[in-house]
């Protein structure tokens, strides 16, 4: 189990990689949004899966699976779903400033503004 | 047990808060921020002399016992680089309330300052590696926002790729930590440290050691992760600009200089050298940088460059001396830029450009800037007694000591190109006669300089008094080099 997991991570990690080397800026920003999928699979199956039940079943239980990644993975959601909002957001406003999504035009060399 | 050290994290925290509700005020948001900044000051101050009477001070979170819960850690290192950053941000609040313009006052500007301090003081003071990336995250945001606030065209262009790249680094961050909680068992920093030195040098540690490095890497702008550097950074205006290269770039070293003297020491032939090497490439691609500029925030920014490859090379060599010159180095460096950087904007404010063919002749209505600003850039160079020269001496010394005698001498050429590199500058903007005349009158500065006067006459005495500091700094390399001191003050064993 842990194996396939950590083949899905890698197929995610290679989608991202893909999608984050092409110009148009959204791709890219989907190509983050996969980046942190994977990453949160890998977390997973850091801590082992499929050990016994669930993890906080009081002091006796006989076996259970390791709560912190699960913890690790909920925090981690949270902040790159926050981060994913505000990329978004500066994507747009940029578009909106710059008139294009295309990373080549955004190189900067000139020193507008 | 007592909740000290929780203080410098906590009275920003309730100031950005409290801020957010008073964005339409201007007046007050200033008076909040200056007596929130200086109260973390006084508080960081006082853990300071805490932890120099009592040792480490930790605190657990939520009661829960270590290496259970999360614990914050105040060791000397730790709270002597809160103090510093308290006190940059003490000066860049003062100083932007003439600089940084009435539409970012009100859209929040004040609050966010604030949150970075927090995630800056927070990525200093904990003591577990899933909190550090917390930390790391906080203060990554506030940096979203502060380079885009204000919303001009190039500051857009160069955010979204500051946030890419820093997207990518902590994903990278989480998978390091994944991997070292599959290895270790433990979030705790003492916990791992200790788990670590049972295991010895399993390849899989170095694996860890070198994805650490990249994370780190990638903030703290070390070769060849320092290309997005330049750029991101020359586009937010001078406060933001003297925020990022005084804090940012070191909570990276910070974290460098604690993962490979805490977890990764037991491997050194082979991380320490890739640190040295790449320590070595970073002071030289720096070094081109700032000579081939022609532009003061570029000349400035590619500085920062040069002084990271030297804390590095202190840090690859794991010695007494050489980390005792690193954090003396690192404490100098981070006053300097913050204060070379609001310097740096009173001129690009005088001359309306930043660009060197444009300016000069400066002195004759600016003298007192003129030669604070020639102060600080020797004391950048290192030259005795002014503040950079201690660290600088004791890294170079070490450096011979240990025979690595290629290291020793960059660092101290690097000194000549950094001392080329500012006096060029200096002349550029004070000496020769601009091609085009100044603009007749004279602009009010006075309320920008007394700030960043006042972080270059900090950086003098902390030169000029380094026997003071020096038992504070020694307290600090002790508990370095002597890992386990720190692993009894956490787990109390």
């Amino acid at each position: 189990m842990e194996i396939l997991m950590c083949v899905v991570a890698g197929l995610l990690f290679a989608a991202s990689v893909y999608m984050m080397l092409s110009k148009s800026l959204l791709r890219i920003i989907i190509g983050t949004g996969l980046l942190s999928h994977g990453t949160h699979l890998m977390l997973l199956s850091m801590g082992g899966l499929k050990k016994g039940a669930a993890p906080v079943l009081g002091e006796h239980a006989a076996s259970y699976v390791d709560p912190v990644p699960q913890a690790l993975i909920l925090t981690a959601i949270v902040i790159s779903f926050g981060v994913t909002a505000v990329i978004l957001v500066i994507a747009y406003r940029a578009y909106q400033e710059l008139g294009t999504d295309n990373m080549d035009q955004l190189r900067g060399i000139d020193t507008d503004d | 047990m007592i909740n000290l050290p929780i203080l410098p994290i906590f009275i920003p925290l309730a100031a950005a808060i409290v801020l957010i509700f008073l964005s339409k005020n201007v007046v007050a948001q200033r008076a909040v921020s200056v007596f929130a900044s200086a109260a973390t000051v006084l508080a960081a101050f006082i853990v300071m002399l805490k932890v120099k009477d009592d040792g480490i001070q930790t605190v657990d979170m939520g009661s829960w016992p270590a290496p259970f819960g999360i614990t914050l850690v105040s060791d000397m290192l730790s709270i002597l680089l809160v103090l510093t950053a308290s006190i940059i941000t003490l000066c860049v609040v003062l100083y932007s309330f003439r600089s940084i313009g009435s539409g970012r006052e009100a859209f929040y500007y004040y609050p966010i300052v604030q949150f970075l301090l927090v995630g800056v003081n927070g990525s200093f003071t904990t003591g577990d590696i899933f909190n550090l990336f917390v930390f790391f995250e906080i203060m990554l945001m506030s940096s979203y926002v502060l380079i885009v606030i204000g919303g001009t065209k190039i500051q857009l262009r160069e955010s979204i790729k500051y946030i890419l790249v820093n997207v990518i680094s902590s994903a990278i961050f989480v998978i390091a930590v994944g991997y070292l909680y599959s290895v270790t068992g433990s979030l705790n920093m003492a916990h791992i440290s200790s788990r670590i030195a049972e295991i010895g040098t399993d390849p899989i540690i170095t694996v860890l050691a070198i994805l650490f490095l990249i994370v780190f890497g990638l903030k703290g702008g070390i070769f060849p992760l320092y290309f997005w550097l330049p750029g991101s950074y020359a586009a937010p205006p001078a406060p933001v600009l003297a925020l990022f290269g005084s804090l940012l770039t070191k909570v990276g070293i910070y974290a460098i200089l604690r993962t490979y003297t805490l977890f990764f020491f037991h491997d050194q032939p082979f991380t320490h050298n890739i640190l040295s090497l790449l320590a070595l490439l970073t002071i030289v691609a720096g070094s081109i940088g700032a000579l081939a500029y022609r532009d003061v925030k570029q000349i400035l920014i590619y500085n920062i460059i040069i002084a990271v490859g030297v804390l590095l090379f202190g840090i690859s060599l794991m010695t007494e001396d050489s980390i005792a010159g690193t954090v003396f180095y690192l404490i100098h460096d981070m006053i300097i830029k913050a204060g070379l950087f609001l310097l740096g904007g009173i001129m690009i404010y005088i001359t309306g450009t930043s660009s060197l063919s444009k300016m000069g002749g400066l002195i004759r209505q600016y003298p007192a800037l003129g030669w604070t600003f020639l102060v600080a850039s020797f004391a950048l160079a290192g030259i005795p007694p002014l503040s950079g020269f201690v660290g600088k001496v004791l890294i170079v010394r070490a450096g011979f000591e240990a025979g690595e005698y290629t290291g020793a001498i960059v660092v101290l050429l690097s000194s000549l190109v950094v001392l080329y590199s500012v006096v060029n500058l200096f002349m550029a903007v004070f000496w020769k006669t601009p091609e085009t005349p100044l603009p007749k009158g004279k602009k009010q500065t006075i309320s920008l300089f007394i700030p960043a006067a006042a972080l270059v006459a900090l950086s003098v005495l902390y030169g000029v008094g380094t026997e003071a500091v020096y038992p504070f700094v020694m307290q600090a390399v002790d508990a370095l080099i002597h890992p386990e001191i720190y692993i009894d003050a956490v787990l109390k064993e």
